[in-house]
């Protein structure tokens, strides 16, 4: 799944405690890292937070603009959200332009955001064909602990959740929060060897066959999935960790963005 | 741009164009139409036509992706400018490059790299005309194309969608199913069933999305056998036509060849044996008379390995 070096007596050791149902980090297999969102941290942008899971920090900034609608859709907003691994985050991780990672992080993160209706984007339409509010949801990773999927699209959603639309600096009306509808959250689990791990950790993930990530909202429906590296997982495999997913999903919720 | 149709499904249980709910669209799969390609396929799923290549294993360029324990696997998802109603803009996308990635992923465990180290497999896929699923289109023309190029490979992986519209879950969904349907969830399987690719967007219980697997499942397992009838077709007709060759004089050549170097340089006792094997199946067994020189050959190597050998190769530099 990665290109790291990952040495054998660590892999063997992953292997060996997950038979047990035990994890590196003391872990049981469906618990998930210590989470930590603090919203607001840059005042110049529109909406921001920081999330930490585990030792794994990003920072998500929102910006929101007017702009030309797409042709096709000109009564909507555009949401568009880009990723940055930034070489500070991580020794594996090069400075240019976004690479395949980087983009599918994005892609994902934006997809449970577009396809749970998260953001009501017929409300950031000013003049129909002309002028539409235009959200930019921009991450940075600051330090790669693993799960940056989670970590990115709880960053998001924190962000928009406390997003000023500027009104007044554009003449647009007033000041006023961006219309959201639902609270879409990602969880990941990975795939090592048959045995599924919630929120892997740097060294799980490097380790892994693969990972699948659900993306859950409200009502507990599924908003969005992607599977990710090289491995496969039976149908089994996927039931259960879509069951936890929307599970924890609700959890994380309940627990961090409920207004 | 078609409008959102009022109902995807008719009151018979029949969908706009007139499949069942559990219908796949046609598939249609033509092997080896690459001259320069080392595999290749063409093809049509529903009103998809893409194409798929496959060069290698072949040296690695640029040099330092290359693994010294295994081949590196590339995919290049492209869509064709002219493949869509508005036209894109040629070259690579966000939306390409994920593609790219998911596939290649799909497939990689598929394939024996470590029979290569240090070498690249490439696959490139062309799509020509795009209408919904050109993702499990692409997949699997290209898995077709890696069988074709004889790269070894634990199975084929067959793709296919399932998505919901009017609340009700149909398999391989067609434009408008796509355009303004509820959820879209292409995946790929081993002939096995394991999953090897999974994405989904829209709106799905997880006991639709249970069910819905099932259903494109059955979907891939339909793709699976044209991909595979379409292989042996191919090869049934290349053992057509090489048997057709095996009466043109060419091949007469090759043997009367082998025969000379045996009768001139090797040994007595395994030239007898040779000519007469050789004799025999020219006479009786034209279409199977490829594999037994060759079976031959692997004998005679066995048996010159100790000394007669080198002479025989000595002997025919000089000469």
């Amino acid at each position: 799944m990665n290109k790291q070096v990952v040495s054998i007596i660590q892999r063997d050791q992953l292997i060996r405690l997950m038979l047990k149902g035990e994890r590196l980090d003391g872990r049981k297999p469906e618990e998930t890292r210590t989470i930590s969102i603090e919203t607001g941290v840059i005042d110049k942008a529109e909406g921001s937070a920081r999330v930490e899971i585990g030792d794994t920090k990003i920072i998500a900034g929102v910006k929101i603009q007017p702009g030309t609608p797409f042709p096709d859709t000109p009564d909507v907003g555009v949401i568009i959200t880009s990723m940055e691994l930034i070489p500070l985050a991580s020794p594996e991780f090069e400075s240019g332009p976004p690479r395949e990672k980087a983009i599918e992080l994005a892609r994902v993160t934006d997809r449970g955001i577009r396809e749970s209706g998260a953001i009501d984007l017929k409300k950031l339409c000013i003049t129909e064909g002309e002028q539409v509010w235009m959200v930019f949801i921009d991450i940075h990773v600051l330090d790669d602990g693993g799960n940056l999927m989670d970590a990115a699209s709880l960053g998001a959603i924190a962000a928009l959740l406390t997003a000023k639309i500027p009104g007044e600096r554009y003449g647009i009306g007033e000041d006023m929060p961006l219309p959201m509808r639902d609270i879409p959250v990602s969880v990941t689990a990975v795939d090592i060897g048959g045995g599924i791990l919630f929120d892997p950790s740097i060294e799980e993930e490097r380790v892994a066959d693969c990972k699948l990530t659900v993306i859950s909202n409200q009502e507990g429906a599924i908003a969005g999935m992607q599977k990710s590296g090289n491995g496969s997982l039976t149908v089994d495999q996927i039931n259960h960790i879509v069951e936890v997913s929307c599970k924890k999903g609700q959890e994380i919720r309940e627990k961090f963005l409920e207004i | 741009m078609s409008d959102k149709p009022e109902k995807f499904i008719d009151e018979n249980g029949l969908r706009l164009d007139g499949r069942k709910l559990d219908q796949i669209r046609d598939v249609n799969i033509e092997v080896g139409v690459l001259a320069r390609a080392d595999g290749s396929c063409y093809l049509e799923f529903g009103n998809n036509k893409v194409i798929a290549a496959v060069y290698g294993p072949r040296e690695v360029h640029p040099r330092h992706q290359q693994e010294s324990t295994r081949a590196i696997v590339r995919y290049k998802y492209n869509m064709a400018s002219f493949s869509v109603e508005d036209r894109k803009r040629p070259g690579p996308d966000r939306r390409s490059t994920e593609i790219s990635k998911v596939s290649r992923e799909a497939l990689e465990d598929q394939v024996f790299t470590e029979y290569f180290p240090k070498s690249a497999i490439d696959i490139f896929v062309e799509v020509l005309q795009a209408d919904a699923g050109t993702r499990t289109a692409a997949l699997n023309a290209a898995s077709v194309a890696l069988a074709d190029a004889g790269i070894p490979m634990r199975g084929l992986v067959s793709a296919c969608a399932f998505g919901k519209v009017d609340d009700t879950l149909v398999v391989d969904l067609n434009k408008d199913e796509d355009n303004y349907g509820q959820a879209d969830v292409p995946i790929a399987m081993t002939p096995d069933g394991k999953i090897t690719l999974l994405q989904m967007d829209g709106h799905l219980t997880p006991e639709e999305l249970k069910t819905g697997l099932e259903m494109a499942q059955e979907g891939c397992r339909q793709v699976y056998e044209v991909q595979r009838q379409a292989l042996m077709d191919h090869y049934a007709k290349m053992q057509g036509e090489t048997a057709e060759e095996t009466e043109a004089p060419s091949v007469e050549d090759v043997v009367s060849d082998e025969e000379k170097v045996a009768s001139e340089d090797v040994s007595t006792v395994t030239e007898e044996v040779e000519e007469k094997v050789i004799g025999e199946s020219v006479k009786e067994e034209p279409e199977v008379k490829e594999a037994i020189p060759i079976e031959e050959d692997e004998e005679n190597e066995v048996d010159g390995e100790t000394d007669e050998e080198p002479d025989v190769e000595e002997d025919d530099f000089h000469e």
